[in-house]
């Protein structure tokens, strides 16, 4: 009889834990969604806030006519795209010759693509900022001081676009490899040169189509980095987008708000692009 | 085909010179300056970047990138669980794509974000007279880090606890574990080199993290990226400007060390996550 008894008993003592689990659940998401959305939600709210007349959106409209922000933001965009022409020409060559023929080097380009992330970029910038203050006293003769001086251009600083391609190195790396590791590279090279296509013909109609999702999160994830980048640019004094920021901070604190938010928005459609794309691949 | 093949290592040669040029030299002057006081050798620049205030700010950083990494990775372990767990893949999607949006930022918008939130004139802090609080604190900037260090932890965790299968559970079951014991002998076990390397990566983000640091609290917490930067704008004694790159170098070799913990975990972790 006990046996006849027992499941009944047990199955209604189970019930009441998985409805435990899923309060539980409820409550940790509940958290989540209040500390990752309320800083966004709040900080919007305080841009909007006119103690006077209520609400109006005019921080959004100032910002347009603050000093600077076009300059920056466009000083910014500029970087970021010949960062990704850079980064790409770098890198997608040596990745696909490392696939192809020179399997020995392939460590050395892990290495290499892996080191910015494990060196914390004021270190890097510290170096940097050396040997540019100790160029000029060792090079004074040489063609190699008008280099120094003209990477450091302020309309356009070189330097930066250097700097930021080995900040960008492990993401493009990490997204390339991915969208390499789903082809057979040596497959299409191989058939394409076997049916007389020129080097620069494979690449840029065979590789780079079938490549498409793999670049596309390499530039974005490029794109957001550099539109981001602060230490490196404020420490080399050059007023990229960021650096702004900061500095109009402490006379309009409403309007770096917002242009924060503004930030913000930009940088997430990017990076939701980029993390979009990168789910649906796999 | 072979022909190019033998020839094929020159594709590597100028990204390679680029990295030796643009990241090799500047890391080498840095370890040389570092080593150079009033032009000659000597270990005076890393003695002098162990005491006093720099000392203060080195083990500033590393107890707050160690506040942050534990938490973080604590918390993101439960909220990717119960990402896991929901029977709403929906649910599953949006997080994970909002974790990879979250992990990926932090720097200025961020601290201003946070300000504007909980800072001295923030609209929580004044609507609820928070006068207790203070954003520009120890504890304030672990709060902020946190922001971007949860979600990194979360997309670290997710193909973890993917990899615990339910059979692991229902064998455990079956031969009469308790819940307490399954998490004891058969969860835990295999979470823990994941868990770890993402403690090792939530450090390695908080401890280098600066433009944050800066926007928020400008100098009042000691944190070596602070100390770094002044130095570097020539706030120091004259004659003592290398005392920046053995700064750099510490950090470095803190940097490296707990980085050099990750791999071998990253390799153990795989085994059983196929």
């Amino acid at each position: 009889m006990a046996t006849v008894i027992i499941p009944p008993t047990e199955k209604v003592a189970s019930v009441p834990k998985p409805r435990r689990v899923r309060v539980w659940r409820g409550v940790i998401l509940l958290l989540a969604l209040v500390y990752f959305a309320g800083p966004m939600l709040v900080s919007f709210l305080f841009t909007i806030d006119n103690h006077e007349q209520g609400w109006s959106l005019d921080a959004y409209g100032q910002i347009f006519s603050v000093e600077g922000f076009t300059q920056s933001l466009l000083l910014s965009l500029e970087l970021g795209v010949s960062t990704i022409v850079l980064v790409l020409l770098l890198t997608l060559p040596a990745m696909l010759a490392v696939r192809l023929g020179a399997p020995r080097l392939r460590p050395v380009l892990e290495v290499v693509c892996t080191l910015p992330l494990v060196v914390p970029p004021i270190t890097f910038v510290a170096g940097i900022s050396t040997v540019l203050r100790w160029g000029p006293d060792y090079l004074a003769d040489s063609p190699f001081y008008q280099t120094i001086i003209a990477v450091q251009n302020p309309s356009f600083p070189l330097v930066l676009v250097f700097a930021y391609v080995i900040l960008a190195l492990p993401f493009a790396y990490r997204a390339i490899d991915a969208g390499l590791a789903a082809l057979d590279v040596r497959t299409l090279v191989e058939a394409a040169r076997n049916l007389g296509a020129s080097w620069p013909h494979v690449m840029f109609r065979v590789i780079v189509p079938n490549l498409r999702s793999g670049l596309a999160s390499a530039a974005f994830l490029t794109l957001a980095l550099v539109l981001g980048e602060f230490t490196v640019a404020q420490l080399l004094a050059f007023r990229t987008f960021p650096v702004w920021i900061v500095t109009i901070s402490g006379s309009q604190a409403q309007v770096s708000v917002a242009v924060s938010v503004f930030s913000l928005l930009l940088s997430w459609l990017i990076l939701l692009f980029v993390s979009y794309a990168g789910r649906k691949r796999r | 085909m072979r022909g190019s093949s033998n020839r094929s290592w020159t594709a590597t040669v100028p990204l390679l010179a680029v990295a030796t040029l643009v990241f090799g030299l500047p890391l080498a002057v840095l370890l040389g300056g570092s080593l150079i006081r009033d032009g000659s050798f000597s270990g005076q620049n890393v003695a002098e970047s162990l005491q006093g205030a720099y000392r203060t700010a080195l083990i500033g950083s590393v107890k707050l990138s160690a506040v942050v990494a534990i938490v973080g990775a604590v918390l993101g372990t439960f909220l990717a669980y119960a990402v896991v767990t929901s029977r709403y893949q929906a649910l599953r999607e949006a997080v994970l794509t909002a974790s990879g949006v979250l992990a990926n930022f932090g720097g200025v918008p961020l601290a201003f974000a946070w300000i504007a939130t909980l800072g001295n004139a923030g609209v929580i802090t004044t609507r609820l007279d928070l006068t207790w609080w203070n954003l520009y604190s120890f504890w304030g900037l672990a709060l902020v880090y946190l922001y971007f260090s949860i979600p990194l932890m979360v997309l670290v965790v997710v193909p973890a606890l993917d990899g615990l299968k339910p059979q692991w559970r229902e064998a455990a079951q079956n031969t009469g574990a308790s819940t307490w014991q399954f998490w004891r002998w058969v969860g835990i076990p295999v979470l823990t080199p994941a868990i770890l390397g993402g403690v090792v990566l939530l450090f390695g983000g908080a401890f280098a993290a600066y433009a944050t640091a800066y926007a928020m609290v400008g100098a009042t917490v000691p944190l070596v990226t602070l100390q770094i930067a002044d130095a570097l704008t020539g706030n120091v004694l004259v004659g003592h400007e290398n005392v920046a790159l053995a700064l750099s170098l510490d950090m470095i070799v803190i940097a490296g060390i707990v980085m050099a913990v990750y791999l071998p975990l990253q390799r153990r972790s795989a085994r059983w996550l196929q």
